[in-house]
This record gives C-alpha cells, sequence and structure tokens, in this order.
C-alpha cells in the first residue's frame, strides 16, 4: 500500500510534468484519493461520471420511466448530482423525469442567496425547480425560529423540518424518488457521529444506499462511493456554478470535530473514507438491543416511532412559546438539560460557525 | 514574483472584503531565493488573511479539506508544500467543507 504513495521520497515534480496513467498522453491534473492514481482532466471525468453510473446501476436506484427529484441546495455536491445525473440520463438512456427540489428554511443572507444559484441551474440544466419552504410548510421561517429560540438547538429544528419538507415537496412533484448529493465523506462522518452518539438505529442504516423503501418515496445516493474532493476538482474543471456560504446559524461543533478528524484521516490515508463506510455496512446489531419501532404520527401522519413525529413536537412547542419542547432525548417535556449536554453547547456556541455543516443530517 | 492567487469554496471570507482573485507581488523567502509553497502559505497568513486563519491553515500546511492547484495542477502531484513556484503561476484554494 505504502509504496503506492508517490511523492514521499521523488523530488518535487513541476506543476503538471507528469503523465496521466490511464492515457499516458496528457499532463495529470489530479491525484484521486480512491485510488492515488494520477490522472488527466479527461480521463477524470470518464471515470468519475462512469463510477457513478455503475453505482447507480449495480444497486438498481432507477427504473426507466421513474419521476427523481433530486434535492438541491445550491451546494458542490447537489449542483454536481444535478449535472452528472442529467448527463447519465441522457448518455445511458435511463428514461428518468428529473427535478430540481429546493427547501427554503427562510435564513436571510443565506439561504435566499443559495437558491438564486439553484434557479441558475434550472435554466443551465433545464430541469423543473421545485421550492418548498418552512413558511408555507410550518407557519415559520428559521429566522423566526431562530428569533424565538436562540442560537441554541436552532440545526435541531432546522434538521427535522427539512427532511420532512424535502418529503413533503417530494409528494407535491409526485415523485418515485428522491435523490441527495451525499458523499463517502459525509456518509463516513455519520457513521462516525452515530458511533459517538451510540445511535444505533441509525448506525445501521446510514450507510444504506437506498433508505425509506417502505415508506411512501425512498431516497438515494449516488455520490455514497464518491469522494468530496472529485466532487469538488469536478466541480471547478467543468466551472460549475455553486454557492458556497455556510449556514449563518450553524454553529455544530460536534460534527465539525468528526468532519475535521474524517479530513485528517483522509490526508493520512486516503482509503480511511471507504473503509469507515465498510465498516458501517459490516456491522450486525445485536439482537438484544431494542430498536424503535416505526409508525405514523397521530397528527400529521409523517412515519415517526413517537405518537407525534419530531417535526409536530418541535411545532407545537413553537407555537405554545415552550421552544424546548422536544429537544433532547426524553420524550414529551425536555426539562432540564444534563451538566455534560449544557458544557457541550456552551462550547459550541464559543466556536466559529465556519466549522462544518448543519446538526442532525439523517442520511 | 508576481502570482495570481485564487480562493474559493468559502475561503475568500476570510480575507479583505471577501475577494476572490488576488495578483501578489511575493518576495523569495527561502534560503535559496526561491518561493516554495510553504513560504507561500505563511505569506497569505500574515498579508491576506484578516480573520480565523485555523479555517485555512493547520500546522504549517494547509488545513486538510482544502484543496490546492498549481496552475489547475492538484498540488499533490507537484509536490505539495515542497512545490516550487514560477514567475506568473496561479495558484487556486479551495474549501471543500461546506455543506452541499
Amino acid at each position: 500500500m505504502d509504496s503506492a504513495i508517490d511523492g514521499v521520497r521523488q523530488p518535487p515534480a513541476r506543476a503538471g510534468s507528469r503523465l496521466c496513467t490511464h492515457c499516458g498522453e496528457r499532463k495529470a491534473a489530479l491525484k484521486r484519493p480512491k485510488t492515488l492514481e494520477q490522472i488527466c482532466r479527461e480521463c477524470f471525468y470518464i471515470v468519475f461520471e462512469d463510477e457513478i453510473h455503475r453505482t447507480i446501476v449495480d444497486n438498481n436506484l432507477f427504473k426507466p420511466g421513474d419521476r427523481v427529484a433530486i434535492g438541491a441546495s445550491g451546494g458542490k455536491d447537489s449542483t454536481v448530482l444535478a449535472y452528472v445525473l442529467s448527463e447519465l440520463n441522457r448518455r445511458h438512456k435511463y428514461c428518468l423525469d428529473l427535478f430540481l427540489l429546493s427547501v427554503d428554511e427562510g435564513i436571510t443572507g443565506y439561504r435566499d442567496d443559495s437558491l438564486e444559484t439553484v434557479k441558475r441551474n434550472e435554466i443551465q440544466y433545464g430541469l423543473p425547480l421545485k421550492i418548498v419552504s418552512y413558511k408555507d410548510l410550518y407557519g415559520w421561517t428559521m429566522d423566526d425560529i431562530v428569533k424565538a429560540i436562540g442560537l441554541k438547538n436552532n440545526c435541531t429544528f432546522c434538521g427535522v423540518f427539512r427532511r420532512q419538507a424535502l418529503d413533503r415537496g417530494a409528494a407535491l412533484l409526485s415523485v418515485d424518488k428522491i435523490v441527495t448529493g451525499h458523499n463517502a465523506d459525509d456518509i463516513a462522518e455519520t457513521v462516525l457521529l452515530n458511533i459517538l452518539r451510540g445511535d444505533i438505529a441509525r448506525l445501521s442504516r446510514c450507510t444504506f444506499i437506498i433508505t425509506g423503501e417502505d415508506g411512501p418515496i425512498p431516497r438515494c445516493k449516488p455520490f455514497k462511493y464518491t469522494y468530496e474532493k472529485e466532487i469538488v476538482m469536478y466541480a471547478y474543471f467543468k466551472k460549475l456554478d455553486y454557492f458556497s456560504t455556510e449556514c449563518i446559524y450553524s454553529p455544530n461543533a460536534y460534527r465539525g470535530f468528526a468532519r475535521e478528524f474524517i479530513k485528517d484521516l483522509e490526508r493520512m490515508r486516503p482509503r480511511a473514507i471507504l473503509d469507515i463506510i465498510k465498516s458501517g455496512e459490516n456491522f450486525r446489531i445485536s439482537t438484544t438491543t431494542r430498536m424503535p419501532e416505526q409508525g405514523t404520527c397521530e397528527r400529521c401522519g409523517y412515519i415517526s416511532s413517537q405518537k407525534l413525529c419530531k417535526a409536530c413536537v418541535l411545532l407545537d412547542g413553537l407555537n405554545r412559546g415552550l421552544p424546548k419542547l422536544g429537544i433532547g432525548r426524553t420524550k414529551g417535556v425536555a426539562g432540564g438539560d444534563s451538566d455534560s449536554e449544557r458544557q457541550a453547547k456552551r462550547s459550541q456556541r464559543s466556536r466559529s460557525s465556519l466549522q462544518g455543516k448543519h446538526g442532525n443530517v439523517d442520511l | 514574483m508576481h502570482l495570481t492567487l485564487e480562493f474559493g469554496g468559502g475561503l475568500e471570507l476570510l480575507l479583505e472584503k471577501s475577494t476572490k482573485v488576488h495578483k501578489v507581488d511575493v518576495q523569495p523567502n527561502d534560503a535559496q531565493g526561491k518561493v516554495m509553497m510553504k513560504g507561500l502559505l505563511s505569506w497569505v497568513k500574515s498579508n491576506l488573511i484578516k480573520e480565523r486563519p485555523e479555517m485555512f491553515l493547520k500546522g504549517d500546511s494547509v488545513r486538510p479539506g482544502v484543496l490546492v492547484l498549481i496552475n489547475d495542477c492538484d498540488w499533490e502531484l507537484c509536490g505539495g508544500l515542497d512545490a516550487e513556484l514560477e514567475e506568473k503561476d496561479v495558484v487556486v484554494f479551495i474549501s471543500t467543507l461546506h455543506g452541499g
């Protein structure tokens, strides 16, 4: 393995002086984290797109005639996903009807800007766009919610609401599937987080390439094995139009630490990311572990392991002026936080907001 | 030495007025009178970064998750920190640490 890592003992080569290991003709433009191959731009486009095509075919992600909503935030992953999926759909005749589906959380200076990117993507890729907003679905924007509850736990609201909003938007579009841009780095990070939280139910499903097959609209992740580095390189070389500002309300330090840890591991041994996913896939959950039973919410009918789904509990709290309702692990009214939780939150607040992504990303 | 530096993926927010492209003149800063990537990073830190340098650098390199390209070539193929820069080179820094 180590012998394959170049650049350690050799003298540094001048930019672009190495040749592509695929075609042997053009100058290499990047080192692939997955294989450590040096590869030129043209060959990179081919292998990058082919691997995603293989992932789609090998896992039977789609059927001909499927209507598919691409969860589009305007960020790098979903922008590249929209671009690549429309290419592959044409090239390999998947016969899919593709749509862009965006959620407007109502975050001034963040989501309004990123939605402009999605609107440009709508024109650039010729994909119809549907936007669903928290304001319309729940009567609250994230700006309103933060005004009511402050910068604590706001990511919980946003994560729970976004998940449902995407499903509701997908129902409005009457699609058969939702695809999201979660990449290999995201999934490795989520495996680690679920281990750190002892969240066995999520640990067992977070590596599935398709989730929610028992529900009305399954979700899938065509980028499950695609490295973030390659997605960003692809977007850069292709000059794709994406939005890259961190959410102004996301101080999620815990996920930020996991993310940083994964990136450190990747620098030392890029395969670590695929290996964490592999470990996640092969966990066997002990049969004595109590798993939550999935039912439906009594109020809105959404999938839920409790009488009321999380969104309805949170919304109840907001509307009754008790925003702490439904926060934390305890069922019903969450009284005081535990000491450790309080401490974690204090340190969260004191850290910078560029750390990482939103909380509560349920893959 | 005249270089063009580009910052993207959110890194531009760490710079004055969030400017993405910077045309700069960097004096050779190592013993051999050369400009190496290692030297350029510390030059950027002292001359361009206005806030939260930890979002850009970690130890003596870029923070893991920040991609670097020299003349549109992945710096991992050019020697990384030991890559030697030449007149009119274009160096691009892109953060991958954002949602998508």
